[in-house]
């Protein structure tokens, strides 16, 4: 039941904060949702305002935990050039080592057709996550700053939601592929 | 700007809600744009000039590479880009759909520029 500290911080990275981010998405695309005209009365506005500001918040502080622990953490170890020429250390491997890092063991194509994990994977999500944090905190401070004022302005609410959900993608994407990669090449 | 005010809904008002100008909400939405759109420009621009990669490589901590530098300078576009928007704008009542649909321009440029298939077209042959 051992984790190593680099397996543990791929954990915190991709599971802990992408499972924070997943449940403040749906517990603030709910809220919105219901943030509508006739659908509560002013107390319920203001309970519901609530754990708009807690969702949004949550989303958008995981956000950008996520690409910061991802980034300055994790991605050191996964692009280290330690293979040496020809990803010599890599022949024969069946999974990372010491010596070859996730990226020398992609790009070596020792155990099969794996540099497209890199080349295309990984290239998009190291890059795409960046957006959800961007557009995360956008939304975060429009409910912020409009509140209660959403439920007259059915146009304003959708924009919002329209940043919410493409944050939620720009992070689907890149915890998809960060699975995917981290299946055939994981950090070790 | 807005035409409908929060009296004009029963629930908001009991509320006792100001109404705001609209330049905050646009700042809060062309700096998202922006932040995304410099992450997608520097992305493409790194994939094309071994002199923008140079540029890029020492801005992050050992081993980041230029993702340091793309991630680092999108960062400061996003919070400057705020910071200044919201100065100039705080008090202005300005067309917030026109200032969304452009932040979607740059959002959906940002998309395009950090797509692989796109920026690898620009890598020297």
């Amino acid at each position: 039941m051992d984790f190593s500290s680099r397996e543990t911080w791929a954990v915190i990275h991709g599971m802990v904060l992408g499972v924070v981010f997943l449940l403040a998405f749906s517990g603030a695309l709910a809220e919105m949702w219901g943030l509508r005209p006739g659908m509560t009365t002013a107390a319920g506005i203001k309970d519901r305002m609530k754990r708009l500001y807690v969702g949004f918040g949550a989303m958008a502080a995981s956000a950008w935990l996520t690409v910061i622990t991802g980034t300055y953490v994790v991605y050191p170890w996964y692009r280290a050039k330690l293979a040496g020429a020809q990803y010599a250390a890599c022949k024969g491997l069946d999974l990372p080592s010491k010596n070859c890092s996730p990226r020398d063991f992609l790009l070596s194509n020792t155990s099969g057709n794996t540099a497209e994990w890199h080349n295309f994977g990984m290239e998009w999500k190291e890059h795409v996550a960046w957006l959800a944090p961007f557009l995360a905190t956008g939304a975060f401070l429009l409910v912020i700053y409009y509140g209660p004022r959403l439920v007259g302005r059915p146009w304003l609410r959708n924009a919002v939601v329209i940043m919410l959900v493409a944050a939620f993608l720009a992070a689907v994407v890149a915890g998809a592929l960060g699975a995917f990669i981290n299946k055939v090449g994981p950090i070790v | 700007m807005n035409t409908t005010t929060t009296t004009d809904f029963a629930e908001l008002q009991g509320l006792d809600l100001p109404e705001r100008p609209d330049g905050p909400g646009a700042a809060f939405m062309l700096s998202a744009g922006i932040g995304c759109f410099v992450l997608g420009l520097f992305t493409t621009l790194d994939e094309a000039s071994k002199a923008v990669d140079a540029f890029l490589a020492p801005w992050g901590p050992g081993g980041v590479g230029p993702l340091g530098g793309k991630v680092g300078l999108a960062m400061i576009a996003y919070f400057v880009s705020l910071a200044l928007l919201l100065v100039v704008w705080r008090k202005k009542d300005l067309d917030i759909k026109r200032w969304f649909w452009i932040s979607v321009g740059l959002g959906c440029l940002g998309v395009l520029l950090t797509f692989p298939l796109f920026f690898q077209m620009f890598a020297p042959k």
